[in-house]
């Protein structure tokens, strides 16, 4: 061995010792990447577990098996007519079924403990069954009964074997119980959130009215920033001279692309509810202001699909003595269709997912109707899920995540659609 | 008239001009020897001649109906009884509510004067009077240029480089609505911000360290006198987002570098999509996440370690909102990144590799600092996002206005000022609501001028190695 001068090391074993050091620091540089990402699929996977684990409750409601007599002197009435029905006691009704459970149950407040075990809506069920067939009046018939949200929070609570008591008392408790046991409280599908709007009342709160609200909005949204993003995109990319204006464009529409969307709601609040008088809460100002939003998004990926485009079929076209309009129109645009498609798909995921410029026209209102057109009062899934969020009855929780899993329903779908039609009808040139 | 008939019977006469005068084209074709003497195909004739009568038609459509309203209700309001006193804008608005209300059956007529009813019955009269004066307009028009159009057609008439004229015309406009939303977005907050400085010095608003926008709703209550000093909103508003940042920053440039220096093309193809699921979940959904189980769990882990003793801790917290906002933004910053370091050409890196370093020595010291203007620019983008975010921090970052630094205490930013001093009834003469546009006048500069050097950083890069 040539190596002489025991107080310096060789190169090469500085080499060898650095090198365990730089392979460890290469190693912990991997996990450290490694890291982030499970951070970042963790961080989902949490977000769907709670947001599934909340909701799922949600889909099955709690209902009692009773039966009612629709007993006239109760009812006060002697026959079925309009008049008699909007004066008819059917709170009454429903009173004599649940003391005919129990009829140990005496004094006012225990009573009225009694009471609350159904909802508001037992009483309209029982009218709307009677208008329908008036010859209820003196029967005795089986019914299914919506009962109270604390209820339904108990009963659910219940069956995972964890019950939760807090909003009950010890009497209610055991009359609840035992009213499983009889299985006079049953779980069902819960028809009534996705078809009716919302209400103050939790066990009675849908999302169709948002639903419906969110689709009426989308169809103004996509109907106008679909064509105008495609028209930009088409004047930006085939017409226009690179000049100050059309730089001037560019820069715009890229810096909205960036803007807040809240700003969006302070433009939509100034111009067209305080300029233009229109009412708040509908769906054409909502879809209005989405539209704004997403237009930059929708020229965007417009300009990138009809770059896509090689300039031989242009060229091929133009040659063949087609004007410039025939040009675009015949042959660029349906090439660039598909990826047209595909970012006004994205930018109306984005529409359908936009919350706070549409707090500021006013959708923020609550509104039980369901909307019929675009000019109705309404609110959008998202709003409807913001509203909720922030009602103090724990049984909105598991009908705000219902809600939320609806909405990510839709986004994925709408998403996985973009992708679909991406890979079907790629071309490559 | 029903508006939507309207449009239909303005669909049906464009339909027919065109066919009229395409038919018309055809049959003078036929004299001059066939369609190929014609200057255009018949189809253009046809279109020129449509949107001759279509493009007048909507436009005097549109401005009718901008208008109509104003000018009955001015007629109506003109036409009450002398000793209805009108003379203060307050109180036309509040004769015009109750008409209308009175319209829409919410008030019944035996509540009201006797003029109010009547009122009523003009504006019936006056808006189908309006309606049937505009169909009337909008037909005869449509009827007259189509006809003039049509009767204008021969074969030396250049249709198609006219229509295309249009046509450019109607796409230059569409591009130019991007200007047009800038243009609105700057005037209406200008406009209104204008009028909040006039009631509040622009120093104070900028300077001052208390923000409390509560005004007495009646002029002769009394209330504390309100503040509009935003300092607490910036501050919070920056906590928040370097909370974010904090997050989202190395948890999104180390994903992206794993992912486009490491990861196995099969890996890379199914985490990529898995992360960008993050920035397609509405933010409301963040924002319930943020309140209903990372707010609760911070805050019992924050008072488990005992920290309440040495600051505030609450069920709302900056550090909530701040860390939920965080994860939103990585997959934003993952994919700025993995575009520029993919951008980042080869030959360093080969260059690198061949002078014996480790590849995360590559990534250190050689691709790191090339994409750096890149990474910058996108991390600047992620910034104003994070400034401009609003359902998060409205659902999970709480209201009051404290000039803190501890991100377990609730702060909040100007975003949910903006929301909660605009939702709900509002005046639009108080300092209150006047108070939103002035913050969005703020959050526009910030954003924009954040996008603009972001942006511009970005594009520079990029042309670096092109």
């Amino acid at each position: 061995m040539s190596n002489t001068n025991n107080d310096k090391p060789s190169t090469a074993e500085l080499v060898e010792q650095s090198l365990r050091k730089r392979r460890a620091a290469e190693w912990r540089f991997q996990q450290f990447g490694k890291l982030s990402i499970a951070v970042g699929i963790v961080a989902l996977i949490v977000l769907f577990v709670q947001i599934v684990g909340n909701g799922i409750g949600a889909f099955r409601q709690t209902y009692m098996h009773v039966q009612v007599e629709f007993n006239p002197d109760t009812l006060g009435i002697d026959d079925v007519t309009e008049d008699q029905l909007a004066l008819a006691n059917f709170d009454g009704v429903v009173r004599e079924t649940l003391r005919e459970l129990f009829p140990e149950v005496s004094g006012r407040r225990e009573k009225r403990d009694l009471y609350s075990i159904a909802s508001y809506d037992a009483s309209f069920e029982i009218r709307d069954m009677l208008r329908d067939d008036p010859s209820l009046l003196g029967q005795t018939r089986d019914v299914v009964l919506l009962v109270d949200d604390d209820i339904d929070t108990y009963v659910k609570s219940f069956k995972a074997g964890d019950p939760y008591e807090d909003r009950l008392s010890e009497a209610q408790r055991e009359r609840v119980d035992r009213l499983i046991e009889d299985g006079i409280l049953q779980l069902h599908f819960n028809s009534n959130f996705f078809t009716s709007g919302d209400s103050a009342e939790p066990e009675q709160a849908g999302i169709l009215g948002a639903l419906l609200g969110s689709l009426f909005t989308l169809l103004v949204t996509g109907s106008l920033s679909f064509p105008i993003g495609v028209a930009a995109a088409i004047y930006l990319e085939e017409y226009a001279r690179r000049n100050k204006f059309t730089d001037f464009i560019e820069v715009n529409i890229n810096n909205l692309a960036a803007v807040p969307s809240v700003i969006f709601g302070l433009l939509g609040l100034a111009i067209f509810l305080n300029f233009f008088n229109m009412p708040r809460s509908i769906p054409l100002v909502g879809g209005l202001v989405l539209t704004l939003m997403t237009l930059p998004t929708i020229i965007i990926s417009s300009r990138a699909a009809i770059k896509a485009v090689p300039p031989s079929i242009r060229e091929a076209a133009l040659g063949m003595g087609a004007s410039k309009m025939q040009m675009i129109l015949q042959h660029v645009l349906p090439l660039a269709m598909p990826g047209m498609l595909t970012g006004a798909i994205i930018g109306m995921a984005q529409a359908l997912g936009e919350t706070a410029p549409l707090l500021m026209i006013g959708m923020v209102a609550f509104i039980a109707d369901i909307p019929g057109g675009i000019t109705d009062p309404a609110t959008v899934l998202p709003v409807q899920i913001f509203l909720w969020a922030d009602s103090p009855e724990r049984a909105f929780v598991e009908r705000t995540s219902a809600a939320i899993m609806v909405l990510l329903a839709f986004l994925i779908t709408m998403n996985t659609l973009a992708i679909w039609l991406r890979r079907r009808l790629e071309r490559r040139w | 008239m029903d508006i939507w008939v309207l449009l239909l019977t303005i669909g049906i006469l464009f339909l027919s001009v065109f066919l009229a005068s395409r038919g018309r084209s055809l049959a003078v074709a036929s004299s001059v020897g066939g369609t190929r003497y014609l200057n255009s195909l018949p189809f253009y004739y046809g279109m020129l001649s449509a949107l001759w009568a279509l493009i007048p038609a909507l436009v005097l459509l549109a401005l009718w109906k901008l208008f109509d309203t104003s000018i009955i209700e001015h007629i109506v309001l003109s036409e009450l009884p002398d000793d209805v006193s009108l003379d203060e804008p307050s109180q036309r608005g509040l004769i015009l509510n109750q008409i209308y209300n009175l319209m829409s059956g919410q008030l019944s007529a035996d509540a009201v004067p006797g003029y109010m009813n009547d009122a009523v019955h003009r504006i019936l009269s006056l808006t189908s009077l309006a309606d049937w004066l505009i169909t009337i307009l909008v037909v005869l028009a449509m009827v007259v240029l189509g006809g003039f159009s049509w009767w204008r057609i021969d074969p030396q008439l250049k249709a198609r480089a006219q229509v295309e004229n249009v046509f450019q015309f109607i796409l230059l406009s569409c591009s130019s609505l991007a200007i047009l939303t800038t243009i609105g977005i700057v005037m209406s907050v200008l406009w209104e911000s204008l009028l909040f400085f006039h009631a509040v010095p622009f120093s104070d608003f900028l300077f001052g360290l208390e923000w409390s926008p509560q005004t007495a709703i009646r002029k002769d209550q009394v209330a504390g006198a309100s503040s509009f000093g935003a300092v607490p909103l910036f501050t919070g508003t920056l906590l928040i987002a370097a909370v974010a940042m904090f997050v989202a920053v190395p948890t999104g440039l180390m994903s992206a570098i794993y992912l486009s220096e490491y990861a196995h093309k099969k890996v890379r193809a199914v985490v990529k999509p898995l992360l960008e699921i993050l920035a397609g979940i509405p933010t409301v959904v963040y924002g319930f996440f943020a309140a209903i189980t990372v707010a609760p769990f911070i805050r019992d882990a924050a008072l488990a370690m005992g920290l309440d003793n040495y600051m505030a801790v609450t069920s709302e917290s900056a550090l909530a909102a701040g860390l939920v906002m965080g994860v939103m933004i990585i997959p934003f910053i993952s994919s700025l990144s993995d575009d520029v370091i993919n951008a980042v050409p080869q030959s360093l890196r080969d260059g690198a590799l061949g002078l014996g370093a480790t590849r995360s020595e590559v990534i250190k010291q050689v691709v790191i600092p090339a994409a750096l203007p890149g990474i910058v620019g996108g991390v600047l983008l992620a910034v104003s996002r994070a400034i401009g975010e609003t359902m998060i921090v409205v659902m999970a970052a709480g209201l009051s206005a404290k000039l803190t630094a501890n991100p377990l205490d609730s702060v909040t930013t100007v975003t949910v000022q903006i929301v909660t001093l605009l939702v709900g009834d509002q005046e639009f003469d108080s300092p209150k609501t006047l108070a939103a546009f002035a913050l969005g006048l703020m959050l526009f500069i910030v954003t924009l001028a954040l996008n603009y050097i972001a942006l511009h950083v970005v594009r520079k890069y990029r042309e670096q190695y092109e």
